[in-house]
């Protein structure tokens, strides 16, 4: 992918901009000139200079770049299709899809002056010596025709530059076109994240039945190395995997909910703002620490204390128990759990608090009867959040919990988590031929639709609820 | 508690004060003011059935069964309140135990133990036409033999054993040190040379020399027997052992050895990472955010962004890992493991932050300000261009930075496109290169063996930390220097 063609579009790249601020110039050198000799009416700018000059720069730049973007996207997918067709067809007869691709990456390696192990075949000589000539001739094609697109584009700007001409207008429109692609990066995010989902996962069940990964009660995603191999076929069904989550993510809900709650209710309720103003960036402080600090701290401190605990009272703890992965996560779920449960209680109107405060209720009485009835909505929507949070974790989960599925509910012994599959399963792989790293594009679908649905919930309580007060 | 006991006693008093005005009231006609009086109560103790019969029964807010309700009253708001400050003491608390285990394993890495050693670039062994094929291991073993007593010299399986107390790297470093000073060469230098990791950590006290207890005490095998501890003591009683600050963290590549591994690679890393992400998602974020927050119409097609950005931000980090490897490596055709895909990937996960942000900060801008604008004449886009934004430009760089910390503590989506490469030279860092950033670098150190690696570990945390706590420093400190109260 280096070498000569890197290089032509690189060139074009620094030429086609220099070119549109160029062009921006002369249109403004030109609309200024008009502005300066102005007499009155009939010959006056509609646009100020500068928008005369945008104009220009836009449409010398903007399509020239984008076509350069295009073809830097597609290059790689057209020149692999024209090597496949023209390497030799005894060659590649006979060969299914992933063994085609290998001799296409072997070729796309030594083209791009990698070393590879092993003498290569003279057809393969060849071929590489193609690809290097047809990259240097797409590169100079990609140069050429940049350029040329940036003159058209310069030409045609330049053509309809008048005084009358409103340049305001079409580069505002043209703003107003970049705004909404940029905010429509967010759809395309989103869509990008189901499609790749959908179509790995699709090829997975292609592999290995849904209700097998559905209902399946083992998850062992050895694959075989040698066909002969024992177990070699592998087992992919999620329910210890999702178990697995669901004990971690309630070990770390059971710690965090109450003393996120209860310092929310302190902190609105009964601290001083002196109090307030520490306590609050300590909050935040715990919130901003990297989930791979909570993983080191976790098998640093927490996992070697969890287990002599359990070993004191006589459970047989696992060096990597579900219960320590559970209490850091909870350490990582109380701030954030604290600060909406905050939030909650801080948007109950003061009209309540102090009519029930004026009634003679004490401060507990009126936060129990009054302030989180109310709040309630509010807290269960950041509960929620919490939810979805302690089942996405990854970093704190790959550091401190098992890799092998068991089924269990023994917060003393190991279990593992879907983050944590997904990230054993693709660590280091990049071939996705396999029913494992498929799986966990399967087990990452399952993630993205839970966590999703929580967060939709989530997000209807609060709207459902929010103006009840109001 | 002596606060609340006061203000429970002045209640009391004033109970038993609206209880004499009460009884002097009712002495003679009907008890309107008992009954207000009882309606503060909550209603369970007092029978207030039969006042629509118009005997209404007063409470006798100074019986001692109502002055024992409202201690109980008052005891339970000052448990709920103890409570709530326990669990912020123990939020803390956890705080203050993660903060201090991380200190206490990882200060000991910013110092690292330099043994000062005489060595004899004898030519026959330098090798002065190819230096790197000279005899290293060596002569840095006879270095080691000049300074120990005579008995390490007649006792050749201890002869050999001596290397041990240095670094594997040491050879190197003295070959590197001769090949750039050729002039050295016949004549003896002094030189430091990194001791070997168990001995750092024993000049550290992080290891004892003898681990056991009682009848079961042994040598720390880790040390290599007891010869090899004595050998370092007498080094160590010759002032050759020095313990500087230690610059190779900072400097240093990765490496396999704990002593010699550092983290300029990944520093180096996590700035080409975020470069990427900030170039993309800075501009794409606040364009996206002006047209949501300033031009867009109210339909569906913004609803509906508007839902998406919600929910982006709470999608799992790891999705977007999965998001990063089939697009971006597999259909795109990025290069895996560099910074160009990382940042990209990253790029996608801050854009809802800064786009929040930016929302927010044009959301502050005062409507007087627009409303002058285009009563001047300005069209909308200028109103926006000129006069909102860089009035809200404060707001939308501390979002910016905030955004940015955040990516910088990113870890799970970076493992999944291969940001956890191994770098042992930095010297061929790009865009489109392997290479590994601070939160994988730790995550990778932490799964090392070597005892070493932990304290190694701390630290490259302590440092992340440390570049977050500035970034966060830098955003608090934008928004007070610089913003504006309307």
């Amino acid at each position: 992918m280096r070498g000569v063609w890197a290089v032509m579009i690189l060139l074009a790249t620094l030429l086609i901009l220099a070119l549109a601020a160029l062009a921006g110039w002369l249109g403004w050198r030109r609309a200024r000139r008009v502005e300066l000799v102005s007499t009155g009416h009939h010959d006056r700018l509609h646009s100020r200079p500068v928008y005369h000059g945008l104009y220009v720069a836009i449409w010398t730049g903007v399509p020239a770049l984008l076509l350069l973007l295009l073809w830097v996207a597609m290059q790689g997918t057209v020149l692999q299709a024209l090597l496949l067709a023209s390497l030799p067809p005894e060659v590649v007869e006979g060969l299914d899809e992933p063994a085609r691709a290998v001799i296409v990456n072997e070729i796309i390696t030594r083209a791009a002056g990698n070393a590879l192990p092993g003498e290569p075949a003279p057809y393969i000589i060849e071929a590489v010596q193609r690809l290097q000539r047809w990259q240097a001739m797409a590169g100079m094609a990609a140069l050429a025709l940049g350029l040329a697109v940036a003159l058209a584009g310069l030409a045609f700007a330049w053509k309809r530059l008048s005084p009358g001409f409103r340049a305001r207008r079409a580069v505002e429109r043209a703003f107003t076109w970049a705004m909404l692609v940029c905010a429509s990066i967010a759809i395309l995010t989103t869509v990008g994240i189901v499609l790749s989902l959908i179509f790995e996962t699709l090829r997975f069940f292609s592999m290995v039945p849904l209700t097998e990964f559905l209902f399946g009660l083992r998850w062992e995603p050895q694959i075989a190395i040698r066909a002969d191999q024992v177990a070699s076929s592998g087992a992919f069904g999620m329910i210890p995997v999702f178990a697995g989550t669901l004990l971690i993510s309630a070990v770390a809900l059971l710690f965090a909910v109450p003393i996120g709650l209860l310092s929310a209710i302190y902190l609105v309720e009964y601290a001083s703002s002196r109090f307030r103003a520490v306590a609050k960036p300590l909050l935040e402080f715990l919130a901003g620490i990297p989930t791979v600090v909570y993983g080191f701290f976790a098998i640093l401190t927490v996992a070697p204390a969890v287990k002599q605990f359990g070993d004191a009272i006589g459970m047989p703890t696992a060096p990597n128990s579900a219960l320590a992965a559970g209490l850091v996560m909870g350490i990582m779920l109380i701030p954030f759990i604290s600060s909406l449960s905050d939030d909650a209680l801080a948007a109950v109107p003061k009209a309540m608090r102090e009519g029930s405060i004026g009634l003679g209720a004490t401060r507990a009485e009126t936060i129990r009867q009054v302030l989180l009835p109310a709040a309630l909505p509010g807290i269960m929507a950041g509960v929620l959040l919490a939810t979805s949070r302690a089942i996405g974790e990854t970093m704190i989960v790959v550091m401190a919990a098992g890799i092998i599925a068991t089924l269990t509910f023994n917060p003393f012994e190991a279990v593992t988590t879907v983050t944590v599959q997904i990230v054993t399963l693709l660590i280091g792989d990049t071939e996705f031929d396999n029913p494992k790293t498929l799986a966990a594009f399967a087990l990452g679908m399952m993630l993205f639709i839970i966590t999703l649905g929580l967060n939709m919930l989530s997000m209807y309580i609060v709207r459902k609820y929010r103006e009840q007060y109001d | 508690m002596t606060e609340e006991d006061k203000q429970a006693k002045a209640d009391e008093s004033a109970a038993s004060a609206q209880h004499e005005q009460a009884r002097q009231a009712s002495a003679g006609q009907a008890p309107a003011s008992a009954a207000g009086a009882s309606a503060s109560g909550d209603g369970g103790s007092t029978s207030s059935g039969d006042a629509a019969a118009g005997a209404v029964q007063r409470v006798d807010w100074h019986s001692p069964e109502m002055l024992a309700r409202l201690r109980r009253r008052h005891a339970a708001n000052r448990r709920m309140k103890y409570i709530g400050l326990g669990a912020i003491v123990l939020a803390a608390a956890l705080l203050g135990i993660l903060v201090s285990s991380l200190v206490n394993n990882g200060t000991s890495a910013f110092r690292q133990t330099y043994i000062a050693l005489e060595f004899d670039l004898k030519p026959e062994l330098v090798n002065p036409e190819n230096m790197r094929r000279g005899k290293w291991r060596r002569i840095v073993k006879e270095g080691l033999l000049r300074a120990l007593p005579e008995e390490y010299r007649q006792n050749r399986r201890l002869a050999r054993k001596v290397l041990k107390i240095v670094s594997r790297s040491a050879p190197y470093a003295l070959r590197d040190h001769v090949m750039e000073n050729p002039q050295l060469v016949g004549r003896t230098i002094s030189f430091e040379v990194l001791a070997a990791d168990p001995f750092d950590q024993y000049n550290k006290g992080i290891i004892p020399a003898v681990i056991g207890d009682g009848e079961k005490q042994r040598p720390n095998p880790r040390l290599g027997g007891p010869e090899l501890v004595r050998a370092f003591e007498i080094l160590k009683e010759q002032q050759r052992v020095s313990m500087p600050f230690n610059w190779g963290l900072f400097f240093h590549a990765d490496s396999r050895l704990p002593e010699t591994a550092g983290l300029a690679g990944a520093i180096v890393g996590s700035f080409l990472t975020l470069l990427v992400c900030f170039v993309i998602s800075f501009p794409t974020g606040i364009l996206a955010a002006i047209y949501l927050e300033e031009f867009a119409p109210k339909n569906r097609l913004t609803d509906f962004i508007e839902i998406n950005i919600n929910n982006l931000a709470a999608v799992p980090s790891v999705v977007f890992g999965l998001l990063g490897l089939a697009l971006f490596i597999g259909f795109f055709g990025v290069p895996r493991s560099t910074p160009l895909v990382g940042g990209m990937v990253l790029s996608l996960m801050t854009l809802p932050t800064i786009i929040i942000a930016t929302r927010a900060a044009l959301k502050a801008v005062p409507p007087s300000l627009r409303e002058a604008a285009l009563g001047v004449g300005a069209s909308h886009h200028q109103m926006v261009f000129h006069h909102v934004l860089p009035v809200a430009m404060p707001g939308i760089l501390t979002g910016a930075i905030i955004g940015m910390a955040q990516a910088l503590g990113e870890t799970a989506p970076l493992l999944l496109v291969g940001m956890n490469a191994f770098i042992p030279d930095i010297s061929n860092m790009g865009l489109t290169q392997p290479a590994t950033v601070l939160p994988t670098q730790i995550y990778s150190w932490a799964d090392s063996p070597e005892r070493g690696f932990v304290s190694r570990t701390a630290a490259a945390i302590l440092v992340l930390l440390g570049f977050l706590v500035v970034m966060n420093a830098l955003a608090i400190w934008l928004r007070q220097r610089y913003s504006t109260k309307w």
